[in-house]
């Protein structure tokens, strides 16, 4: 294993962290929710009185981020190398084993691991390994998509 | 504006901030932590844990309260079971994950940021959650 340098940001990705953090600590804290991406959306598919709009705020900040960040700075580099197809197929895939798997990296992985589930640890375990499997199949066994 | 949406928005605004901050909105960067045999950038490791780091605190203070600082119920999870649902639905994720680079929470990011191929990603992530929602109501009971 050989460490990418260059791209490596230690200051600014535990500093992003943090802040990752402190969004789910007001959350859970503020509305005594947990700020798990996926189940906030995907709960507006099923939606209840009462329930939707805290999800729709949620989502609005997190879509205002950027434009926010505009008023002070150009915006850091975004680089989306996955064609359309496979951006598709991605996103059912991520769209419909999230539901299942009841979290993603924030539900599960910062907001469950800080509980200290052990559902939490072994689905964070599970989604990093298959990661892990599907990047090195596409990029050193397949050649790229 | 009511105050449980105006926090939940100031969350979401922070939890964005923090995913431009820390690189994560860019799948490229999320896809050099994926790759484990390429040149390796460990910084995702480093975002969860300065995320966990702080959410450590943050949840063992919420487990002692019954109620929210605004007066909600806390609504944390209470399951412990490891159950099939769980251990598949994680690993497809990480299929999904791989394959693009994207997943829920840096997608609406950068669709904010006005990225054609984040909304594409995010619309194919709707579907496959309806999906979802609609296999559940086949189900028995």
């Amino acid at each position: 294993m050989t460490i990418d340098w260059q791209a490596f940001t230690p200051w600014t990705s535990l500093l992003g962290g943090a802040l990752i953090g402190l969004a789910a600590a007001a959350f859970v804290l503020l509305n005594g929710r947990i700020a798990g991406i996926s189940g906030i959306v995907g709960g507006l598919l099923t939606p209840k009185k009462g329930d939707t709009g805290w999800r729709m705020a949620f989502m609005g900040g997190m879509i205002t981020a950027p434009l926010l960040w505009l008023l002070v700075s150009s915006l850091p580099v975004i680089r989306i190398d996955a064609s359309y197809p496979v951006l598709v197929v991605a996103g059912l895939v991520v769209g419909i084993s999230t539901r299942f798997g009841a979290g993603c990296t924030s539900g599960h992985g910062v907001c469950g691991i800080s509980r200290l589930s052990l559902r939490s640890l072994i689905a964070t375990a599970a989604f990093m390994l298959s990661g892990f499997l599907t990047v090195f199949i596409i990029r050193h066994l397949l050649g790229g998509l | 504006m009511n105050k449980h949406l105006l926090t939940a928005f100031i969350a979401g605004l922070i939890f964005g901030i923090g995913l431009l901050v820390s690189g994560m909105a860019n799948p490229e960067k999320v896809l050099g932590f994926l790759d484990l045999a390429g040149p390796w950038d460990p910084s995702l490791a480093l975002v969860m844990g300065g995320a966990v780091a702080v959410g450590l605190i943050a949840f063992n203070l919420a487990g002692k309260r019954q109620t929210s600082l605004l007066g909600d119920v806390m609504r944390l999870p209470t399951r412990q079971d490891i159950d099939k649902p769980l251990v598949l639905g994680s690993l497809g994720f990480g299929v999904g994950w791989g394959l693009a680079g994207f997943c829920p929470g840096p997608a609406l990011v950068a669709l904010g940021a006005g990225e054609l191929k984040a909304l594409v990603f995010t619309v194919a992530m709707l579907s496959g959650m309806a999906v979802y929602e609609l296999l559940q109501r086949q189900r028995p009971g």
